[in-house]
């Protein structure tokens, strides 16, 4: 609304504050909603185990016993599981990257408060995304440990998903930062899990090979991240070789990561410099 | 117009904010205040001109700018999950400050805002006057150079106004720059140094509060009420009386240099009005008088 302005402000009589900047400016960020989750994760790691028990046991074993054959040889459960920590990690990252950043912009105004701080834009987003993956990781760490105990992972190589659902983290929950940051509801954020989140995670290979889908869905599910972190997450915790090239899966992600990178970034910028 | 060391609102006009003084900026609603405000902050980058604070460029320097200010914006946003210490501790990480300094400064902080009894609890039930004072505390934390105060004692009540314009008094002696918009003119006279009045993006004053009533108004009012209909038909007599005669629906107002010897004089005139109150002149009068009567949504 201002047109031409020149503004002067000129600092206290008294001895020059503070001006130092924090090092890292992202991991103060990242450390405040730290400081929120020490009151919340009790509850969240108690689902946390008790989703992947509950999966195991319902579709690994509750439906994998009537799969006979296994898929291509392999144990419905042993095959399943790597899809499972793929679509959780997806479900986690998508979860903590809606209602939280929309409430950060409208309800609580976290966003706001901190870009009064010596914060940058950039320095908001990546803390608050560094976040949702570290909520990942701890998802994704329990699961592992519980399906482990299962004796559904069948190679060591299981470790290796643990980043790779970082990066699937990043490739979902950045783009959907974007949009959180752009809706002007929160009725919005729902329809995100009934026409992304739930069709991704019963078509992009988790329950059942994409081959089994007809060309046009099969190449609708090649193109979503989710897939992509399937077949890595498969392979490394069957020990095989995944059906397209590693490096083509993770450069995918990225390029997924880089542009919902760019996207949140100039959402954020829309709201928060005005 | 853009010069250095110069403030300019909507229209182009300029004021300048000096170090270690207290700064307000009045005006009705939709004026520009909170625009202004968040410029200053750096937040919004100015469409055009120059913007000066603490001598740098708020387009190039915002970070550093903003390690040395302090901002109490107009609604609180405060963590309503965290504690009053989180609250405190969380966000002077953010302006680098090591975990166990932030600790010190947020013990320091609850004792100067008295809710020492408060640390431990969450934000959601505190009251609004203990949210607003956590609020500026929170703007204090990083020890700032400029405090910029949008409205701080709006929606308050009288005994949490009192107690709020007594620490930023306090901020004032310690030399820290303040810079408040506010609506309520005892406000400004209490805390500001000098102020602007806003009005439609205008400045249409500047002063300190006692040369802005010196100019715009005289030393004493005498507001008078009629026991009748319309005040109108005593407006006449009055004429001449003072410097200016105002009407409105139920009463007149009378700005004169003595109101005693106008009140003398109304008797000798033969009116009789019901209600005669003298009192002194005000910075609301000056701001009445500048921005109009008329309701500004």
């Amino acid at each position: 609304m201002a047109g031409v302005v020149g503004v002067s402000v000129a600092g206290s009589a008294r001895e020059q504050g503070r001006t130092a900047l924090p090092r890292v400016p992202a991991l103060a960020v990242f450390n405040y909603f730290l400081v929120g989750y020490r009151r919340t994760w009790r509850a969240g790691v108690f689902s946390s185990f008790l989703l992947p028990v509950l999966t195991v046991l319902g579709f690994g074993l509750g439906v994998g016993a009537y799969i006979d054959q296994g898929v291509g040889g392999v144990r419905y459960l042993d095959w399943l599981v790597p899809g499972l920590i793929a679509s959780t990690a997806l479900q986690v990252a998508i979860g903590d990257s809606t209602w939280p950043v929309f409430s950060n912009f409208q309800w609580i105004k976290t966003y706001f408060a901190q870009s009064a701080a010596p914060l940058r834009v950039a320095d908001i987003l990546a803390g608050h995304l560094a976040f949702v993956m570290f909520r990942v990781l701890g998802t994704i760490a329990a699961f592992l440990l519980v399906t482990g105990l299962f004796g559904a992972l069948r190679s060591p190589w299981a470790l290796a998903t643990l980043p790779v659902v970082t990066l699937l983290g990043l490739a979902v929950a950045a783009p959907t930062f974007a949009y959180a940051a752009s809706v002007s509801s929160d009725s919005w954020l729902a329809m995100l899990f009934r026409f992304a989140v739930i069709p991704m995670t019963l078509f992009a290979g988790v329950f059942f090979p994409v081959e089994s889908l007809p060309d046009a869905l099969r190449w609708l599910a090649y193109a979503t991240p989710l897939w992509h972190a399937v077949d890595v997450c498969r392979a490394a915790t069957l020990g095989v070789a995944p059906q397209w090239s590693i490096v083509g899966h993770l450069l995918y992600l990225a390029a997924w990561a880089l542009a919902g990178w760019l996207l949140a970034l100039r959402a954020f910028r829309r709201r928060l410099v005005v | 117009m853009k010069r250095f060391g110069d403030f300019t609102a909507v229209d182009g006009i300029d004021v300048e904010v000096r170090s270690g003084e207290a700064f307000g900026f009045l005006g009705p609603n939709g004026a520009g205040k909170s625009s202004t405000m968040r410029m200053v902050g750096c937040i919004s980058p100015p469409s055009g001109g120059e913007l000066r604070i603490l001598d740098l460029d708020p387009v190039r320097d915002g970070p550093v700018i903003r390690a040395r200010l302090g901002v109490c914006p107009q609604l609180d946003n405060l963590d309503p999950e965290l504690t009053v210490r989180e609250n405190l501790t969380v966000y002077a990480r953010y302006f680098g400050i090591s975990r166990r300094a932030a600790r010190e400064r947020a013990a320091e902080l609850l004792d100067f805002v008295q809710l020492t009894e408060r640390a431990d609890s969450k934000v959601e039930p505190l009251s609004g006057g203990m949210k607003r004072r956590l609020t500026i505390a929170r703007a204090l934390v990083n020890e700032p150079e400029i405090v910029l105060l949008d409205e701080p004692t709006t929606g308050l009540d009288p005994q949490a106004r009192h107690l709020v314009w007594e620490r930023l008094f306090r901020l004032k002696q310690q030399g820290v720059t303040l810079v408040l918009t506010t609506h309520y003119m005892d406000e400004a006279e209490q805390l500001c140094d000098r102020l602007v009045v806003m009005d439609g993006g205008r400045i249409v004053a500047e002063g300190s509060p006692r040369a802005l009533i010196e100019r715009h108004s005289t030393r004493e009012v005498v507001e008078l009420r009629f026991a009748a209909e319309s005040q109108e038909p005593f407006a006449g007599k009055l004429d001449g009386l003072g410097e200016r005669v105002e009407v409105l629906p139920d009463r007149i107002l009378l700005y004169v240099a003595d109101g005693d010897a106008a009140v003398a004089e109304v008797a000798t005139l033969g009116l009789n009005p019901a209600n005669v109150l003298v009192r002194r002149s005000g910075l609301e009068d000056v701001f009445l008088h500048l921005t109009g009567r008329t309701l500004v949504d």
